[in-house]
């Protein structure tokens, strides 16, 4: 249990940020996200499969998986990031599958949230809390 | 030497498996007189496959003392559930007599008097005997060894794991799955697993780069026993490179992914596996919450948490079996399997009472074998104790006092930081510290002893940090491990608070002021998952405080107020 200087600041800055932004102040920032991607439609909470580790490894580069059948775009967000948007991924009629993986960053524990727009212009969303830890008092 | 009563047998019948509302009734054999190796090894061979399961051995080859734990709180769904429950409420779950060797196996009350009575436990000479006498009954037994094998003593430091795998190999397991192993390096792990003459498994075992199945660990195999076909799935330590160094083993990804479990048992049930294992080292709770989540498992045999249960845990239409940790128990389960169902089973812990049961010859001689080099060294001794030194416990324990003590004097420390590492063996008042004894509680490949400045608010980040890994209420969440061990400041916990709630009244010790968030405290510590860290071996630093002192006597330790359980 020993920390570099520089993780010692990574951490300290991430709770710098999480003192700074108050929670409304967060959520209003990922509702706003969804309501520009929906047009402030309502959101279901089926039909989107969002894989995330539920700690982990390393929170520079986190693996994810989002998927949604028939979906033409989903879009992740982070919620405990200082600029919460992620990515958000179309899908044309053509493609094979509406399937996307990649890593991203979150700088401490936080929401991911996967929001999909359907062919039928309808919208689902799915999402995971995932720790970030310092770790390393495992037995 | 031991006498008084014997233990608990189980079995049940196939109508009574499905549908069974709970455990706790089920008959106790009551033998009066002097306990005997026929009596632990004692078993009606049931169905038509045997699975014997060891696990979490710590490299502990000769038998020991081990205490188990005080303090062992469930949140969540698991407050007041087994292994959640300890002492005389844990005799009262299992009916359990006072004074009897169950009471002595399997809690921790009266240790030091029932540990005179009843002797040492563990030793792979007599779980040689233990797995050849099952085999004698049922000679296709599989055998399968949960992990935290070859970790955890001075010979198995100093072979880097190489007496470990000797010994095992003699005891002939079918599969194994893995933990500290990958402390050295996946470089001498890929090294090991090449030669092993048994199988690796590990469903959650990923490539880093790809993170795709690693391809030197199968993430299942078939075995044919008794005419029925049997998948083991491996699941290693979920969370191996937060808890431990991921520097030593770069190549590797784990998590608990329990989608990929529910692939793999589709899979093998696909394939036509009429019984599926899951070899697991989740810890109790993450087993617990993975049965309910996956599907089609029969029987999980649960490693990491270090629990002993004389019943298995029922999840839906799986079973759950704890069996314990430093050689100190072997659990078989039969089972009857027929039409491609599990129809029943039967099921004993066995403790492994050293002075009870035959050491077997063979491996007595194996063991000594890989002991001799280094014979001289374990032997030294360093001083003697007048305390029970034991480690489990979530938030202290002797050991760790002990360690921590050394490290503020060695150190000249203000505060100490002591992993919450749930191996390591005890000893009783009386016994001599030897260098052995020492490195069964500290040997590791990452076990230097830092010394640097840390903040009193960066201090209880830490704290919050570590008491979520063992006290959110959500299992995955949790790693494993008890709560970080400090010495030089106390401090108040309520456990049902939410992480950066759960720390408060943090006291330096030396001077009964409050820790100032803003101020620089000097701390030690040892076992850093950060590279390059400086600083002597731990159990050189733990040495030469024993050796000062001549007589370990330590008093209980109040310094940390537990609430909210």
């Amino acid at each position: 249990m020993d920390f570099t200087r520089r993780e010692t600041l990574v951490i300290g800055g991430a709770t710098a940020v999480a003192v700074a932004l108050p929670m409304q102040a967060m959520a209003s920032a990922v509702d706003d996200a969804i309501n520009a991607f929906t047009g402030g439609a309502a959101v279901g909470d089926s039909g989107v499969t969002l894989d995330a580790p539920e700690i982990a490894e390393n929170g520079n580069t986190v693996p994810i998986e989002v998927s949604a059948e028939g979906a033409t775009a989903i879009m992740v967000l982070a919620a405990g990031n200082p600029t919460p948007g992620v990515a958000t991924f179309n899908f044309g009629p053509l493609a094979g599958s509406q399937t996307a993986k990649t890593r991203i960053r979150l700088a401490g524990t936080q929401d991911v949230i996967a929001v999909a727009k359907m062919a039928d212009g309808s919208f689902a969303k799915s999402q995971k809390n995932v720790k970030v830890t310092i770790g390393g008092c495992g037995g | 030497m031991i006498s008084r009563r014997d233990f608990l047998q189980v079995s049940m019948a196939a109508s009574a498996l499905y549908g069974a509302s709970g455990f706790g009734n089920w008959a106790k054999l009551a033998a009066q007189q002097a306990l005997t190796q026929d009596q632990l090894l004692e078993f009606d061979t049931f169905g038509n496959v045997s699975l014997i399961h060891v696990t979490d051995i710590h490299a502990q080859l000769k038998p020991i003392y081990f205490r188990e734990p005080e303090i062992n709180i469930g949140v969540g769904p698991n407050k007041g559930e087994v292994p959640h429950v300890t002492g005389a409420d844990f005799r009262k779950l299992y009916g359990i007599d006072d004074g009897s060797p169950s009471h002595y196996a399997l809690t921790y009350n009266d240790f030091s008097a029932l540990a005179k009575e009843y002797g040492r436990v563990g030793g792979l000479d007599r779980v040689a005997t233990v797995v050849k006498a099952i085999r004698a009954a049922r000679p296709d037994a599989l055998l399968l060894d949960g992990g935290d094998t070859w970790h955890g003593s001075y010979t198995c430091y100093h072979t880097n794991g190489q007496d470990m795998v000797n010994v095992m190999n003699a005891l002939k397991p079918d599969a194994m799955t893995f933990h500290w192993e990958f402390t050295l390096g996946q470089d001498r792990v890929r090294e090991l697993v090449e030669g092993l003459p048994f199988d690796a498994l590990g469903q959650n075992i990923f490539d880093a780069t790809w993170d795709e199945p690693a391809q030197e660990f199968k993430p299942y195999e078939f075995y044919e026993r008794g005419g029925v076909k049997i998948a083991v799935i491996g699941q290693a330590f979920p969370y191996m490179p937060i808890a431990n160094p991921g520097w030593m083993f770069p190549d590797y990804s784990f998590g608990i992914r329990d989608e990929h479990m529910q692939q793999m048992v589709d899979e093998v049930r696909a394939e036509g596996a009429e019984l599926v294992v899951c070899l697991s080292h989740n810890g109790f709770d993450v087993d617990k919450k993975m049965a309910s989540v996956v599907s089609g498992i029969d029987v999980i045999l649960s490693g990491h948490t270090h629990d002993a249960l004389p019943e298995p845990v029922l999840v839906g239409d799986t079973i759950i079996i704890a069996s314990g940790s430093n050689g100190k128990f072997v659990s078989r389960v039969d089972l009857d399997v027929r039409d491609g169902q599990m129809m029943g089973f039967r099921h004993k812990l066995i403790p492994i009472f050293s002075d009870v049961i035959e050491p077997d010859a063979e491996m007595a001689a194996l063991i000594d074998e890989q002991r001799a080099p280094y014979q001289a060294e374990l032997d030294e001794v360093i001083g003697q104790t007048d305390t029970l030194l034991y480690r489990r416990g979530n938030f202290n324990g002797s050991w760790d006092d002990l360690i921590c003590d050394a490290l503020l004097s060695e150190r000249d420390a203000e505060i100490a930081m002591s992993p919450g590492v749930r191996w390591g063996p005890s000893l009783i008042p009386g016994d001599n510290i030897t260098r052995e004894d020492i490195w069964n509680v500290t040997s590791m490949t990452y076990g230097k002893a830092y010394r640097s400045e840390m903040t009193g608010e960066f201090i209880k980040v830490i704290l919050e940090d570590v008491g979520d890994n063992i006290f959110n209420p959500d299992p995955y969440y949790q790693q494993g491990g008890d709560m970080v061990r400090i010495g030089g400041m106390g401090y108040s916990i309520d456990v049902s608070k939410p992480q950066g709630e759960r720390i408060s009244d943090m006291t330096l010790l030396s001077t009964g002021e409050p820790i100032d968030p803003a101020r620089s405290y000097v701390v030690a510590g040892w076992a850093s998952v950060n590279e390059n860290t400086e600083g002597p071996q731990i159990w050189d630093v733990v040495e030469s405080h024993i050796r000062k002192k001549g007589t370990v006597s330590l008093e209980p330790n109040t310094s940390v107020k537990v609430s909210g359980v």
